[in-house]
């Protein structure tokens, strides 16, 4: 299995690696590597997954590591973890990859750069698939890296376009803030515990090395990761700016790949998050699944409203968490990454075929497009929470989990009435979309004439996503297998640990009967109202939105959060970077250019003491061994008999010295 | 009057004097080998009479023999260099073969 699991971790970066360097060269441009990569280890991961169905074991559990960094006193592992968790999102993750790389085939079939988008898609997948493989906080942070790089790379893929580019950077540098604050989590982890390993993590803060305000402020630092990484208030801003990357591409991002990875890792570390912090994650959740749904309401680009439906859902998971429902929330993860893909390819197939994103644009496609229509309202049903399909099972278990914390804790009551709201919204929203897009006339008749059903390398996948929309398949096993980890498990015996929740049958018994038949009347008043004013036309949706000015143009705006961060941190960020520049210009360059100017005078001051008085001293010394050699030389002169009479002279004084 | 050494030590410093003069004062490369004879014939002198009056065996006479032999050597070696002397020259005047003035 450990073998399965590395083949499925390096299948999709040899696919990236071959892409990258001879995708050009390769027949089809190379999609079939990355596809075929995709596929192969799709078909690696499903005996993983039975396995563990067939262990059915809460606790099943395989691990691997190798020691990496060795400086005696840290060790540092990198090792391979697969759990029930791990199993069910390696088949997640492959699955909608491969449906997504098929789809994109032939979504993309005429792009320029079609080959690097698939050796893209294959970077995206391997960073998720070892996002999820990884053992080790150290581990899953460099892939956390490595899924804020890729989904760069991908969302400003076509970086022509001016918007592109800026929102893979706004993307980016979201994701960076959250990620600043998930490492300063991580490292006060580290710095207590000295070790990266997660049960070895989890064990040394059973066994009380980490705990009260330090732990639930490392637990609200690793969650801040998540928030930026999946979208939560108040770093949300980047996921509906990604939209510029291609559908395929929005469908992975928003599925199964990168928004996902924030709540995986929630889930994955859930045990590290005090009573305050999960209290944190809940109200996160809550404001984010409510202001999303407020904002889908309005929005007329249909990527947009998917855009804004994930944030939402990825609120609810982050309630279901946060209020305890471990399950519930996975379980949304889970079903929501299928139900959206569902939903984005079936968005990206309608773009396909009428060149818009302009829900006004659309309209009366249902008998254009039925394969999408049907697949498209599939999804719909199972995002707004209708029975029997998935969305309903897992919105519902957070909604029970919410309720039950709010019995248990009524001054926290507000998070259930709030998520319940927004459940509603959903199925007003989305079915919204519904209408507009397939049902009614259509608005724009050239376009609709131009329209026409998606190949069926784009259908197929839709097929495929909305038979794991329906919910019965789930329910049940995911359950058992899924259950809540708790602290207490990790401990060495006998130390106590505190219970953050739960433990509550009765009122969890309770509260799943209220929720249930809540959440199914909210949803079904919100499909009604939808009905009402998109289909039967009864209610205006204009003379509303004229009656609700205010609050319309503040929905309509997205709460003006790009505006409030364009006039406080970036303004901010500019204002001290034209000052840093400033600084750096005037005084940094200033004192170097001194130093340079003095430097050069010194240099000149030197370099003419070397000429005048060190060579000086030189060419003195030879100009008197000169002098004097210009005088001896008269005496050579080449002449014997010369010489004769100088020996001769020299005898004769000789010989008078010897006299006296 | 008996001869005896005083007077061939003055006839050899003669000689001597003689010699040295023309090899200084002479400017005939010819007449200067001339004049190293006569050096050499003085040093003879002083050898035939030192060997007869001090020392009595035939030492010295011997010496002068040597002494003759290697002046005919250097006498035919000399006037080598001046037949070549001549030759680069086209003339036998020492004063003109300076070439290894300073």
């Amino acid at each position: 299995m450990i073998t399965n699991a590395i083949l499925i971790l390096l299948l999709p970066l040899l696919a990236f690696t071959i892409q990258i360097f001879i995708g050009k060269r390769l027949p089809r441009k190379g999609d079939w590597v990355s596809t075929g990569a995709m596929f192969l280890a799709f078909f690696l991961a499903v005996p993983i997954l039975i396995q563990a169905l067939s262990s059915y074991d809460p606790n099943f559990k395989i691990t691997q590591s190798w020691e990496w960094i060795n400086f005696g006193a840290v060790n540092v592992t990198f090792g391979i973890h697969i759990d029930n968790l791990t199993a069910i999102m390696l088949i997640v993750v492959t699955l909608i990859s491969s449906l997504i790389h098929l789809y994109s085939i032939g979504y993309m079939h005429d792009d320029p750069r079609y080959n690097r988008y698939f050796a893209y898609l294959s970077i995206f997948s391997f960073s998720m698939l070892g996002l999820i493989l990884v053992d080790g906080f150290f581990g899953i942070y460099i892939f956390w890296e490595l899924v804020g790089l890729s989904s760069y790379l991908l969302i400003g893929f076509w970086f022509e376009k001016n918007s592109a580019a800026n929102a893979a950077k706004k993307a980016f540098i979201t994701n960076r803030i959250g990620d600043v604050a998930m490492f300063a989590g991580i490292l006060i982890i580290f710095t207590t515990l000295g070790v990266f390993n997660f049960e070895e993590v989890f064990r040394g803060i059973a066994d009380g090395q980490l705990s009260g305000g330090l732990l639930t402020a490392a637990g609200i630092l690793i969650f801040m990761g998540a928030v930026g990484k999946s979208a939560q208030f108040p770093l949300h801003v980047w996921l509906p700016d990604a939209m510029e990357g291609p559908t395929p591409v929005s469908a992975l991002i928003h599925a199964a790949t990168m928004v996902a990875a924030g709540v995986y890792m929630v889930g994955r570390t859930f045990v590290i998050y005090t009573a305050d912090a999960l209290l944190v994650i809940a109200y996160i959740g809550t404001i984010t699944a409510f202001m999303a749904a407020t904002i889908a309401l309005v929005q007329k680009d249909i990527k947009r409203v998917l855009a804004y439906s994930t944030v939402s859902q990825l609120g609810f998971m982050m309630v279901g968490l946060g209020t305890g429902g471990y399950t519930a929330g996975l379980f949304h993860l889970i079903t929501h990454a299928f139900f959206k893909a569902l939903l984005f390819l079936g968005s990206g197939s309608v773009i396909h075929a009428v060149h818009s994103q302009e829900m006004d644009d659309m309209g009366g496609l249902r008998k254009k497009m039925p394969i999408t229509f049907w697949t498209f309202l599939i999804g719909t049903l199972a995002i707004s929470g209708v029975p029997p399909f998935s969305g309903f099972w897992s919105k519902d278990a957070i909604l029970a989990s919410a309720l039950e914390f709010g019995m248990v804790n009524p001054t926290h009551m507000v998070i259930f009435v709030v998520t319940l709201l927004a459940a509603g919204m959903t199925g007003f929203y989305m079915l919204r979309a519904v209408y507009l897009t397939f049902g009614g006339e259509p608005r724009d008749k050239k376009k609709f004439d131009h329209a026409h059903e998606s190949p069926l390398v784009m259908t197929i996948p839709l097929c495929v996503l909305a038979l794991f929309a329906v919910g019965t398949i789930w329910w049940g096993w995911l359950e058992h297998l899924l259950t809540k980890p708790e602290l207490s498990s990790y401990a060495s015996s006998g130390v106590q640990v505190l219970e953050a929740g739960g433990g509550h049958p009765d009122v969890a018994h309770t509260a799943h009967k209220i929720a249930m038949f809540s959440s199914i009347a909210i949803a079904g008043l919100g499909i009604l109202l939808s009905t009402l004013v998109y289909h039967w036309k009864k209610i205006s949706a204009e003379a509303w939105g004229r009656r609700l000015k205010p609050i319309y143009t503040l929905f309509w705006n997205k709460y003006y959060f790009d505006e409030l961060y364009g006039a406080t941190v970036i303004a901010g960020t500019l204002f001290i970077s034209k000052i840093s520049s400033l600084f750096d210009m005037k005084v940094i360059d200033g004192f170097v250019n001194a130093v340079a100017r003095i430097t050069t005078r010194f240099a000149f001051g030197n370099g003419r003491f070397d000429i005048k008085i060190i060579d000086g001293m030189v060419n003195l010394v030879a100009r008197v061994i000169g002098f004097f050699g210009a005088q001896l030389r008269t005496i050579q002169t080449g002449r014997v008999q010369n010489y004769i009479l100088m020996a001769l002279a020299a005898v004769v004084i000789l010989f008078i010295i010897q006299q006296f | 009057m008996t001869v005896g050494l005083e007077h061939y030590l003055v006839l050899s410093a003669a000689l001597f004097s003689l010699g040295l003069l023309a090899v200084i004062t002479k400017k005939n490369a010819v007449t200067v080998l001339m004049g190293i004879e006569l050096i050499l014939n003085a040093a003879n002198i002083n050898f035939v009479a030192f060997a007869r009056f001090i020392d009595t065996d035939l030492d010295g006479q011997i010496f002068a023999i040597f002494v003759i032999v290697t002046a005919a050597a250097s006498a035919a070696v000399a006037l080598a260099i001046v037949l070549n002397l001549y030759e680069r020259l086209h003339s036998i005047n020492l004063e003109e073969a300076d070439s290894l003035a300073g």
